[in-house]
């Protein structure tokens, strides 16, 4: 399997944090005792999909996107039970519709599995790479222990066979009906069987036996790796395994648990990412899922991985953080208490000829650009809306979604319902032409300014409930740096 | 430029109700009062109208669509009624069309009527839900940030460039737009008919919560409930129903390309339909310097900042220096050009399509030297200015009337 790997990554941490401290304060009459540091947890317009889309393009940053042939998305909280989001994720990114998707669902070694399907497509005849992006945002009810552990993010690794950064070089895999976590039908929250049991049956003895078995079949040594990493659901049942298979400390990838929390199907992804980051050129990396049995992979870095754009993105990405210092507000955002956001909070019942016919408007941000006058406009015009030019159907199309812009002007509207007021909008002049009005988030109102640099993400902008239909659009982002 | 219609159509009655939150009133209790006092004050009997206008925005609240809500509510006796709708502007839209049929010989007499009922909503604001303020269709639903109602936020970013382009702080900016809606409170404060009549502190505008920011609560007009009437007839029998006529000087819409919101051409500190409108009106009305000639006027004082703007869109005040004149109190009762005379949406209220015509009231009224405490002296030219959308997806509409 020489030549087939990772030929780029990219990974999404979502902006806040809650303190596990904070999570005590608010339930610790309930379950008493606090784990150590900080879960990252999405904003009230996010979930797995746009954590995906945001890891997406920074995968993408600067790739050809048409040589995409393939999206597999990983996740154990999709926003759809039925219909696929990895469709919707490649409609985001605007990859070619001539291309295989799928979702890898419902077991936390999703991720892997989606990395060594992946690898395998890649083998197939006309498939040059496809992308992988694993996400998850999984909820625990409040007081539970899961609400300490889970936290919630994103990671995209793009498999291909041509400038690979890390190649595959081995597999191990193992499959178990374990009943650690379920959720059935109308399960909102995550069950889970008893913390010691999923612990000592499940977690303590899958990554062992994967992580041997890899070795088995390969004639390695824990010596042969310069890093290897599996999740974390306790930090010391984490630091013991290593240890008990003989690594040393300092080759035990530090594991996230206190910056990030457990991410699902998300976690061996962004940990491969952590990997990269540190990797040098010859190095052996190992990683390993854990859900529903396990699945180590083995990967060779190649000199390759010195082309990388910025290898510090993860680093930056748990940098930029904001604390959520309400609880209740935590809990708001993710829609277990119901609050009162006011008449407006109403949706119109969505039209899905329309979403359908415009889906490259709304969720890869298409506009349009005339050829004869140069001028970029969203939404896509067919007439020029330059007074100058009104060129008749001489447009192309123009994608905005990867555009940086600045500030034209800004409001914060404290009348707007919204879960987390008030509603940040402004008019938006993209580089290179175009303006429209977005609205902001991930930000606010006090720090806003007219002439800041954004990018734009993908977010949930609404939710029509009595049609079960998530409305996907993008926002802006001022950039820090 | 076409001949226009300057004193081809006059208007011999008209009328207004309270507006207000009209808890016990319903839209057909809104329309009977103001027409009867506007047949009354023409002097003329229902059958004597040959066709009728109806300009509301939300069908969905009491209303209803068409134009058989006015034509039924009235009994009108089976003459052409057409409802139209420009957002706010929908109650100068209105009068348009009964004066470009009269205008245009197809009548002699015809009604415009606007009406709004939105207080049975049953919360504050302007209709949601299956409503679609912003103008840009379904898709609008999907793709615009608060499509619900993004008026605050959206003329709140004009105050924001406003202020940034002509250097000021935002308290000195927020300051000057406090006395627009000091000067408003005064004069409705004078009216029985206004919806809000109470004299504010430019402290109390200062103080109150924001709306969007930079707008506080007292920048913003309310929504109200009202109907407002006018009937037109052609301008030679105008005086064998009353020796005051007040006549039509200029009526032009102008509506939005979409560059202000889709090209980087506009500036965002002033409303570009405002003054293409402004233009025409002049010239329609033969006005060579707004400034010198106009007496008085009603202006789309939606915001406080759409009202400043519109001080230079009109080309009253220069560019940038709709503060100075505010400072002088030039708009104020007994200034040189009064503004919102009756209150203004500000304080007479905002029933959306009833707004227009509400506004033409009070320069009728003013004409003909009826207005009580406020009447303006000797005024000889009125304007009003009928604003929908937001400043980059607007329709503006201005009207010249005098004696």
């Amino acid at each position: 399997m020489a030549g087939i790997g990772i030929s780029a990554y990219g990974v999404y941490i979502p902006r806040y944090r809650l303190s596990r401290k904070a999570i005590s304060a608010a339930m610790g009459w309930l379950s008493p005792g606090a784990l150590p540091g900080e879960k990252a947890v999405a904003n009230y317009d996010e979930d797995s999909l746009t954590m995906a889309v945001a890891a997406g393009m920074d995968c993408l940053m600067g790739a050809d996107r048409a040589g995409v042939d393939g999206l597999y998305f990983a996740s154990t909280t999709f926003p759809y039970r039925e219909r696929e989001s990895a469709a919707i994720i490649a409609t985001a990114l605007d990859l070619s519709p001539n291309i295989r998707t799928a979702d890898f669902a419902d077991s936390l070694k999703a991720g892997t599995s989606a990395i060594l399907s992946a690898c395998d497509s890649v083998k197939a005849e006309g498939v040059r790479s496809i992308l992988v992006c694993g996400s998850d945002y999984r909820l625990a009810k409040p007081g539970s222990p899961q609400e300490m552990v889970f936290g919630d993010g994103a990671a995209a690794l793009l498999l291909g066979n041509s400038r690979v950064i890390a190649s595959l070089e081995g597999w191990y895999s193992t499959s178990y009906d374990f009943p650690d976590y379920r959720r059935s039908e109308d399960d909102k929250f995550v069950r889970a069987v008893e913390d010691r049991f999923v612990r000592e049956e499940g977690y303590a003895k899958f990554i062992p036996e994967a992580i041997l078995g890899l070795l088995r079949k390969y004639e390695l040594e824990t010596k042969d790796f310069a890093k290897v990493a599996y999740p974390c659901l306790n930090l010391r049942e984490h630091a013991a395994i290593g240890k008990r298979l003989g690594f040393q400390p300092s080759q035990i990838k530090e594991p996230l648990f206190t910056a990030i929390g457990e991410s699902g199907a998300a976690s061996p992804l962004m940990l491969l990412v952590a990997m990269l980051e540190e990797a040098k050129p010859g190095d052996n990396i190992l990683l390993t899922s854990y859900g529903n049995g396990a699945e180590a992979v083995l990967f060779k870095v190649t000199g390759e991985i010195e082309k990388v754009r910025d290898r510090e993105r993860l680093k930056k990405r748990l940098a930029f953080k904001k604390e959520l210092t309400s609880y209740e507000k935590y809990l708001a955002f993710r829609g277990i208490i119901p609050v009162e956001v006011g008449p407006g909070g109403e949706v119109a019942p969505t039209q899905l000829p329309l979403t359908w016919r415009e889906r490259r408007v709304i969720l890869a941000l298409y506009g349009s650009k005339c050829q004869r006058c140069g001028t970029p406009q969203y939404p896509p015009q067919r007439i020029c809306v330059n007074p100058d030019c009104g060129a008749v159907d001489e447009m192309e199309d123009y994608r905005f979604s990867d555009k940086r812009g600045v500030v034209f002007s800004y409001t914060a509207d404290h009348v707007a319902s919204s879960i987390d007021p008030p509603l940040l909008y402004g008019m938006i002049d993209f580089d290179g032409g175009g303006r429209f009005v977005f609205e902001f988030t991930d930000y606010e109102r006090d720090l806003l300014k007219v002439g800041m640099p954004v990018e734009m993400s993908l977010r949930r902008k609404y939710f029509d409930k009595p049609r079960g239909i998530h409305g996907y659009f993008w926002k802006a982002i001022p950039i820090r740096e | 430029m076409p001949e226009g219609i300057k004193d081809k159509v006059a208007i011999i009655g008209m009328g207004c109700t309270k507006f207000g939150e009209l808890w016990d009133k319903s839209a057909e209790d809104l329309m009977v009062e103001a027409f009867q006092e506007a047949l009354e004050d023409a002097g003329i009997e229902k059958k004597d109208i040959q066709a009728a206008w109806q300009g509301n925005q939300f069908t969905e609240v009491n209303i209803g669509h068409s134009a058989l809500p006015l034509a039924t509510t009235l009994k009108l006796p089976f003459i052409p009624v057409t409802r139209v709708e420009n957002l706010c502007a929908s109650g100068t839209e209105a009068l348009r069309g009964a004066c470009y049929a009269v205008a245009s010989g197809a009548c002699d007499i015809a009604l415009a009527l606007g009406v709004e009922k939105v207080k049975d909503l049953g919360f504050g604001g302007l209709p949601r839900a299956n409503e679609d303020i912003v103008s840009l269709g379904t898709r609008g639903r999907v793709i615009f940030p608060n499509w619900v109602n993004p008026n605050p936020g959206m003329f709140a970013m004009m105050a924001i460039k406003y202020f940034e382009r002509y250097g000021l702080s935002i308290e000195e900016g927020k300051t000057a737009l406090a006395k627009v809606s000091v000067k408003s409170h005064h004069n409705g404060a004078l009216n029985p008919k206004a919806h809000l009549r109470r004299e504010i502190t430019v402290e109390d505008v200062l103080n109150a919560p924001i709306i969007a920011w930079p707008l506080g609560l007292f920048d913003s007009c309310g929504v109200s409930d009202g109907a407002a009437a006018a009937i037109l007839v052609r301008a030679d029998m105008a005086k064998s129903f009353r020796p005051d006529p007040v006549y039509i000087k200029a009526l032009q819409v102008a509506t939005e390309s979409g560059e202000s919101l889709m090209y980087t051409g506009y500036d965002y500190t002033h409303v570009e339909t405002t003054h293409r409108a402004a233009i025409k009106a002049y010239q329609e009305a033969g006005i060579k310097n707004a400034r010198e000639e106009i007496s008085m006027m009603e202006a789309h004082d939606c915001f406080s900042i759409t009202e400043l703007v519109t001080y230079e869109d009109l080309m009253i005040s220069p560019r940038g220096k709709a503060k100075e004149d505010i400072d002088a109190g030039f708009f104020e009762l007994d200034g040189e050009i009064p503004c919102q005379p009756d209150g203004g949406l500000k304080c007479f209220g905002h029933p959306i399509g009833a707004s227009g015509l509400r506004m033409l009231y009070e320069m009728y009224k003013q004409l003909q030297g009826k207005a009580g405490p406020r009447q303006i002296k000797n005024p000889r030219l009125g304007l009003t200015h009928n604003l929908g959308g937001q400043p980059p997806l607007s329709i503006c509409s201005v009207c010249i009337v005098g004696l």
